[in-house]
């Protein structure tokens, strides 16, 4: 991900997102982009900014708070072929939406034996930062992660930014978009090409043998920067980015915990059957 | 007669019988056949009910026939409905297939939903009916949403969303109204108002029952069928979907109508309290399927009648018949194209 080529170049996160949502858009009419605020001044920190223009309204438009109904209209637009992308400024404000995510978005394909799929993405900001409080910063990405038939990514960059939500867009499923607000503002080398960075595959960004590092989102930042002050204190850490937590690339993880013998899982998140908790869930520790 | 657009519930109850003159034999027989045929598939899923061989809860439509018969007689097959957990009305006025109910009922491997859905999620996307939910009012939105897909396409299909009362105080039927009517798309909303929501009546739910009235304010034309003449509410259904196809957006229609069973189950339940037998009187006095089969020629009704139980009798034997799904399939479908 880190080497340029003639066609990379460094790109932010929120740019990244913006660039895929572009390309797909221009690739396939069937995709569109809603959410309250995606067309106004600001394009949700810039990540839909131009979309409405190059666009229209038609396939870019805000909604109405209503994010039970809006949610649902996604599921029915995407049952009748389409590939709404949904974007809400808050993860928090997707409990007002979770019947339709969970009861229909996440079965509908199960219990309907295949009849219908639904392809929509669900964006949404998650994380502490100034101010934020009880609701405008929490993690829930596991509530998520424990409902079959949803898909979960949590990019941690910008080059996986653009190739997961490009990935989510081409997905038959429902996948839950997480991003975190700190990382908007980060850069990394991203191929002006689109391009796929495929769910499930974990990928390990330092090489160690004394202790296996999972860090979720923006928590993969801090991992990497805790990995430097432990480097100066002799302590080799294997960083590794799930990017993708469900389909979960266990066999990556568990491969580097038996190098290791040891597992830190650090997510913006409560630990109680979290995230963070995978290390007891997985099978393959046993 | 029909009202205006968004005329209050006062001014648009829809009242005269003569609605049933335009019609030729052929459509009283064809309403005739899809009445009767959910009446009969239903009263045979009652009696089969106690065997155990069904293996899901049924919320029967028995009395409420006409609602679901007089939108779906207007609509085309690529038209799309959007039915309720108390669907089975819905599901086969719109041609979902017979035995494919049957073998779902049964939980079999060739229901329509490979015996994984049930009564309550009976879905036949050949025949454009979408899959029903479990949960009062979720399937509304779906609906609209459908709709926002065929107005993208430029399509001239109505979707259509069925819903009963007590969907309509669930947040998400306001939500569904504002946007389909911002975005004037092609949904026509029809409430099946049968008075209960399972045992609590809309007397102690609703501050006023100006359903209609609130509706409106969306400016949505609404309309109300306050008894169960199903050639009023078919005229009219004929008509807004003709709105709906020349781009006029949604509609809105109250049926008032009358669950004659059990909330969920084969039965009666007029023992339990909640409500009187009495009330019944005037839906029986109005039942719609023995008043169109009684406009049909005897030789007639009799012969679609008998074609009638053999194809309900077709579809228990292929339900009986059918295998149950094999263990692999458990987790199928968890995902699409995983």
């Amino acid at each position: 991900m880190s080497s340029q080529t003639p066609s990379t170049r460094l790109l932010s996160y929120v740019d990244a997102l913006r660039e895929a949502l572009a390309q797909e858009m221009r690739r396939d009419s069937r995709v569109f982009l809603f959410g309250l605020d995606v067309d106004d001044h600001k394009g949700i920190q810039g990540s839909t900014l131009g979309l409405v223009q190059e666009f229209g309204p038609e396939r870019v438009f805000g909604t109405p708070l209503s994010e039970d109904a809006m949610t649902g209209v996604a599921i029915g637009a995407a049952m009748a072929g389409m590939r709404p992308v949904h974007v809400h400024i808050r993860m928090d404000f997707l409990m007002l939406a979770m019947n339709q995510l969970i009861n229909m978005a996440a079965k509908s394909c199960y219990m309907y034996n295949g009849q219908v799929k639904v392809p929509i993405v669900v964006r949404s900001m998650i994380g502490k930062s100034w101010g934020q409080g009880a609701q405008h910063s929490q993690g829930l990405h596991a509530m998520f992660m424990h409902v079959p038939g949803l898909k979960v990514v949590a990019p941690s960059n910008a080059y996986d930014a653009k190739g997961t939500l490009i990935a989510a867009i081409r997905d038959d499923n429902p996948v839950i978009f997480v991003e975190h607000r700190l990382l908007y503002n980060t850069d990394a080398f991203v191929p002006e090409e689109p391009f796929v960075v495929p769910f499930g595959k974990a990928r390990i960004c330092t090489v160690g043998d004394e202790i296996t590092v999972v860090g979720i989102s923006n928590m993969l930042v801090e991992c990497l920067r805790a990995n430097e002050i432990l480097a100066d204190v002799g302590i080799r850490a294997e960083v590794v980015d799930p990017v993708c937590l469900v389909p979960l690339d266990i066999d990556t993880i568990v491969d580097s915990v038996k190098k290791t013998g040891r597992l830190l899982v650090v997510d913006n998140a409560w630990t109680n059957c979290g995230a963070a908790s995978l290390d007891l869930s997985a099978p393959q520790f046993d | 007669m029909i009202s205006e657009r968004g005329e209050t519930a006062t001014n648009c109850h829809i009242t005269g019988s003569t609605h049933e003159f335009a019609l030729t034999d052929a459509d009283l027989e064809r309403i005739y056949r899809a009445l009767r045929l959910i009446r009969c598939a239903e009263e045979q899923i009652a009696r089969i009910y106690p065997s155990d061989k069904i293996k899901s809860p049924v919320h029967l439509s028995i009395g409420q026939e006409a609602v679901s018969v007089g939108v779906c007689d207007v609509l085309r097959p690529d038209d799309v409905v959007a039915p309720t957990y108390r669907g089975h009305a819905a599901y086969l006025a719109k041609g979902g297939s017979l035995r494919g109910l049957f073998a779902e009922l049964y939980g079999k491997a060739t229901g329509v939903a490979g015996g994984k859905g049930g009564s309550m999620h009976l879905i036949d996307m050949s025949r454009n009916v979408l899959g029903a939910s479990a949960v009062v009012g979720t399937t509304i939105p779906i609906a609209v949403g459908y709709a926002l897909a065929l107005k993208r396409v430029k399509s001239d299909c109505v979707s259509v969303a069925f819903f009963g009362d007590g969907a309509t105080e669930e947040g998400v039927f306001a939500e569904s109204l504002n946007f389909a009517a911002l975005q004037k798309l092609p949904v026509l909303f029809v409430c099946e108002n049968n008075y209960y929501a399972i045992h609590t009546p809309i007397t102690r739910r609703w501050a006023t029952n100006r359903l209609c009235e609130r509706v409106a304010t969306y400016g949505i034309p609404t309309y109300q069928v306050d008894d169960s003449d199903i050639f009023k509410l078919r005229q009219l259904a004929a008509s807004v979907v003709a709105d709906m196809r020349r781009g006029d957006g949604p509609s809105f229609i109250e049926c008032r109508t009358y669950r004659w069973r059990e909330h969920v189950g084969p039965n009666e339940d007029y023992d339990l309290g909640y409500r009187n037998r009495d009330d019944l009187t005037r839906w029986l006095k109005d039942d719609q399927v023995e008043r169109v089969g009684n406009m049909i020629a005897d030789e007639r009704r009799v012969q679609i009648e008998s074609e009638i139980d053999l194809d309900i009798a077709d579809a228990v034997e292929f339900a009986e018949m059918s295998p149950f799904p094999e263990t692999d399939k458990l987790f199928s479908n968890v995902f699409a194209n995983p």
